[in-house]
């Protein structure tokens, strides 16, 4: 091994970074550090053959899979051993790529240099990655240009990640759709897939079914503009081993629900549904009951997450008829009216979080929830009304299998009955444990 | 001995309850007050222009006070590294006094200070009023780390023995035993600069609503207690329109310069409170306002890195975006949400807004729309707002912003929707964006959404007069959720399906907040008082209020108080003390099982 490559693992960053490890746990970094010098010595008198240098490789493996990557390069500079281990396969399955722009993001990034030896050493030995990427187009391209050099690879999981605003969609879509096609034509295994606010297209879809389809697992594309409901169609009926499926609502249809609860289907397991409203006043299609009734059938565990981007005049299709919703998020302020639905037609529903509401209390809706969906175990209230003796009423109802209850102290409307101090004391009562309202400071 | 002291006035704005100044003027032979400014730094520094006003006014007000007691106000100008070694020899001072200030850039420079004293012979004595209680002190008690909810805050603080008394204000025979000669020309040396002196142009602001110094300070508090006394009604007030207006019993600028003695305020909405509520003991909540400034003092007394998220231990770090174009439009007003617009304007144009207002642009520039880190916000604030303490803005923009303190990050206010069920009416919006004065109260907090005749109609053409939104809500609050996930179970490790599961339980709020033991420990306890408050509070400690308390009159009530204070204790809060423990054995119980 060349000491320029493990040189060029050592950039100024990486000093940073070990300094802030060492704040961490000063084990970490004193472990390395002193067995550099302990290690040199005996190394420069070859009458004593370290013991160290002659650690069988299983359990500098083994050790250097508890180390950061930081750690694993200082010690791959004590002997010729250690560096060999450094490069073992196994240390190099996973890895997160964090590709951030100083002018846009306040986090550090993966140094340039260690890129290129992964990519150069390493890509084949590559099989869950993921790519956190800041807001800026430049870390998206980045992203790509990466993406499209991994041709040796077999990857099993790929996340592309934005942890600010979703900048792969500002690529042009041919660009992005090349790079992941790379990925999809020589990954052949393929299990797990985020790539949630992407550019991906039916035509790329396409591909990766025809390449995965037998080991593709869990496929993560909310708010993927350019898939129609013919393209995941496509994914439903050829992938008969996924589990999770997330996807925008104008994506989900009968015909994806049916394909998903065929025989030859394994069970799904999570189904995540986001409903964005793209302009205010947009018809929603419905979905048919049956279909819903098909999916339950077919995988009576399955989780139905499903969260609400709406305006509260466009709520008119949801929650018609039973929904085998599991997990029911409201973003924006949804009405009574149709809290009152949710009340009725979710048997299934496990947590409830409720973002904001008009001027009127919850109370009915509340009690009702507490009365059908027997399984509630978490509820979030934020800019909401509920009197208090309502309030106590529901905790009464679902008592301790209510797991997480947060509310905003302003929601409840003290009255007759409670006041706010007691009402603290009441509700921890029927928990059984100690249960205070959620509060901002008055400032 | 002759004793020259020196008072230096930096916070603590005001003559009564100013343990420090009356340290001054113990026994000495002259006293002079000194404020130190910089106004070479004036014009540079982030602070806006509003809020140097009111420090001008507080030092106007402090001097014409003095004058009455045939003293005066030395505003000297430097930094205090370089003045104080001066006025040691011009004034051959003996004695330095001042305000204990709890933050960490200010104990960086008082120790400075202090050592430059000793150097000189000379003595120091500083004294904590600007907190109710000594931060340290409640670090000590939870375990030697700051409190990280405001639950287990106010346990402690029931715990601890009340504040001391204020003290009163100056006298004029305090003052006439230690008369300092002023000179000819101290107005041309020593006086108050104007703002134009600090390179401040002023086009005669009409606007300016809040007037700084401690007589406008005691003033609002006269009428707070009488809106409080009248309205006796100490529950959490339910907020309207007319709440989001500048109040003129609003105090929270008074308490950050000190204008107003946070004990005085904290002793007169006691008594009032014991006066119509029949010495029942007053609960916690109606110190609220008082008490977070407490728990953002306490978190940030040992963290200099408390205003940064880098290198800050209790802030989750969370990949903000830079964008200063964005930032540029939440700052001044032209986001293009009239309810974020109105208070921005509002915060500029008077350097005062709602607390629920504070709730709204802070959610909306961080985790809730624009996704800019809270320390942006946090500096634009520092610049407006009348009352931006270090501390306090830090601490409150990491809480908003779900950067530490662990809070639900599902509490996202709407741009539109939380102002319209505040002031439906949307008066608040046409006072301060005029523009959009004449449109329909359906419209006023989405104008984009309004037909166009009826923006024609209302004389405002959205993208013309007046900017269109510069984001799309429902969007980037789906978008943002999904970060705050990210970032949020990757602390938790929680991999599940529920939103809620995701933020991690801190550990302090799962214990309960207090044993019974608490009072019996909380007796001896206050023995160790903290070293910088006064060593004994004089006889007539109570404020010169004509209708305080028979029980705040006792002399040495400050012993008095200790002893009394366990069978004090509301009937309630025993009860809510006890229940705890038994949820908690329940909860120990169920643990056991599994």
């Amino acid at each position: 091994m060349s000491n320029t490559q493990n040189s060029s693992l050592r950039p100024p960053r990486m000093k940073r970074r070990l300094s802030r490890d060492c704040e961490d746990s000063t084990s970490s970094c004193e472990g390395p550090a002193d067995s550099y010098k302990r290690v040199r010595q005996p190394a420069e008198d070859p009458g004593d053959l370290s013991n160290w240098a002659r650690l069988p490789q299983e359990i500098l493996l083994h050790i250097f899979q508890y180390l950061p990557l930081l750690d694993r390069a200082f010690a791959s500079q004590v002997c010729r051993s250690w560096n060999q281990a450094f490069h073992m396969p196994e240390l190099w399955r996973c890895f997160e790529f964090e590709l951030n722009q100083p002018a846009s993001s306040y986090l550090k990034a993966t140094h340039p240099d260690l890129i290129k030896q992964i990519i150069k050493k390493h890509s084949n030995h590559l099989q869950y990655v993921s790519f956190k990427v800041d807001s800026s187009t430049e870390s998206a391209e980045a992203a790509c240009d990466i993406l499209s050099q991994l041709v040796n690879c077999s990857l099993k999981t790929l996340g592309l990640i934005s942890t600010a605003r979703p900048s792969f969609m500002e690529l042009p879509k041919s660009h992005f759709i090349s790079a992941l096609t790379v990925v999809f034509v020589n990954s052949k295994s393929l299990s797990s897939l985020k790539i949630d606010d992407t550019p991906v297209d039916d035509p790329s879809l396409k591909v990766l079914v025809a390449n995965n389809s037998d080991t593709l697992k869990l496929l993560k594309m909310s708010s993927c503009p350019h898939v129609s409901p013919a393209g995941i169609l496509c994914v439903a009926d050829q992938c008969h081993g996924l589990r999770e499926l997330a996807l925008n609502y104008h994506l989900l249809s009968d015909e994806l629900l049916l394909a998903l609860s065929s025989e030859k289907h394994v069970h799904l397991e999570h189904l995540r549904i986001d409903v964005v409203s793209e302009n205010p006043g947009q018809q929603f299609h419905t979905i048919k009951k049956s279909s819903w009734d098909a999916m339950v059938r077919h995988s009576p565990k399955f989780n139905l997450v499903m969260y609400f981007f709406l305006y509260e005049d466009e709520f008119g299709p949801f929650f018609r008829d039973e929904i085998p919703v599991t997990h029911l998020y409201f973003g924006r302020s949804v009405s009574k009216e149709v809290l009152g639905r949710v009340g009725m037609n979710c048997p299934r529903l496990v947590e409830l979080v409720v973002c904001a509401n008009g001027l009127r209390p919850l109370d009915e809706e509340l009690i009702r929830i507490a009365e059908r969906c027997q399984h509630l175990s978490a509820i979030g209230l934020g800019e909401c009304e509920v009197s208090c003796s309502a309030f106590v009423e529901f905790v009464k109802m679902c008592g301790r299998r209510l797991s997480q209850l947060s509310i905003m102290e302003e929601v409840l409307i003290p009255d007759h009955k409670y006041s706010l101090d007691e009402i603290h004391w009441e509700v921890s009562k029927h928990l059984g444990r100690v249960w205070f309202p959620d509060m901002m400071p008055t400032w | 001995m002759v004793v020259n002291s020196v008072h230096w006035f930096r916070k603590g704005l005001r003559l009564h309850d100013n343990p420090a100044l009356q340290e001054a003027l113990n026994g000495a032979d002259t006293v002079r007050c000194v404020y130190i400014l910089d106004p070479w730094f004036a014009g540079s520094a982030n602070v806006g222009v509003n809020r140097w006003r009111f420090l001008l006014e507080s030092l106007e007000d402090l001097d014409t006070s003095l004058r009455k007691l045939n003293s005066r106000l030395f505003v000297v100008r430097g930094q205090p590294t370089d003045v104080f070694p001066r006025l040691f020899k011009e004034w051959n001072v003996t004695r330095l006094t001042f305000e204990y200030d709890s933050e960490p850039y200010g104990k960086e420079r008082d120790a400075a200070i202090i050592k430059m004293a000793q150097e000189y012979g000379v003595e120091t004595m500083v004294r904590n009023t600007h907190t109710l209680y000594s931060p340290d002190r409640i670090i000590e008690m939870n375990n030697h780390s700051p409190p990280l909810t405001f639950k287990r805050f106010q346990a402690i603080v029931n715990r601890l023995e009340l504040p001391r008394k204020p003290l009163p204000t100056i006298t004029q025979e305090q003052m006439a035993r230690c008369r300092t000669q002023i000179s000819e020309n101290h107005d041309e040396r020593y006086g108050v600069p104007s703002l134009e002196e600090l390179g401040f142009k002023t086009q005669g602001d009409s606007l300016h609503v809040w007037k700084g110094g401690e007589t406008e300070a005691m003033e609002r508090l006269n009428k707070h207690l009488d809106r409080k006394a009248w309205v006796a009604n100490f529950e959490r007030p339910r907020i309207t329109a007319q709440s989001l207006f500048a109040s003129p019993t609003g105090l929270s600028p008074y308490l950050r310069f000190g204008c107003l003695s946070c004990r005085v305020f904290y002793y007169n909405l006691r008594d009032l409170f014991m006066k119509l509520r029949r010495r029942s003991s007053p609960p916690l909540s109606l110190f609220g306002q008082l008490l977070w400034r407490e728990f953002f003092y306490t978190a940030g007394t040992n963290n200099p890195n408390f205003d940064h998220m880098e290198g800050n231990p209790i802030c989750v770090q969370i990949p903000w975006d830079h964008n200063p174009e964005a930032l540029a439009k939440w700052a001044e007003g032209r986001t293009g949400f009239p309810w974020i617009d109105a208070i921005m304007t509002q915060l500029r144009q008077e350097g005062w807004i709602h607390h629920l207002a504070r709730h709204a642009v802070a959610c909306f520039l961080t985790r809730g729309d624009l996704w800019i880190s809270w320390e942006s916000g946090m500096k634009v604030f520092e610049e407006l707002l009348l009352d931006a303490d270090w501390s306090v803005n830090a601490g409150s923009w990491m809480w908003l912003s779900c950067s530490a303190f662990f809070q639900q990050f599902f509490h996202c206010y709407c741009p539109v929707g939380f102002g319209r069920r505040t002031d439906p009416s949307g008066d608040y919006i046409r006072r301060y964006i005029p523009k959009l004065k004449d449109y329909p109260n359906r419209y006023i907090y989405e104008p984009w959404n309004a037909p166009e005749s009826v923006q024609k109609a209302a004389n405002c053409i959205v993208g013309v007069d007046y900017p269109k939104p510069m984001i799309n809500h429902a969007e980037s609050s789906r978008l943002n959720i999904e970060r705050m996930k990210q970032v949020y179970q990757q602390l938790s490790h929680y991999r599940g399906l529920s939103l809620l599961a995701s933020v991690p339980t801190i550990q302090e709020e799962a214990e309960p907040p207090m044993s019974d033991d608490s009072q019996a420990s909380s007796s001896t306890a206050g023995e160790a008082s903290s070293p910088i408050s006064a060593p004994s509070t004089p006889p007539n400690s109570d404020p010169s209020t004509p209708n305080s308390s028979p029980t705040a009159a006792a002399p040495g009530a400050h012993t008095h108080r200790k002893r009394v204070r366990p069978s004090e204790l509301p009937s309630k809060q025993k009860s809510k003390v006890k229940h705890t423990n038994q949820a908690k054995g329940v909860e120990q119980k169920t643990d056991d099982m599994q």
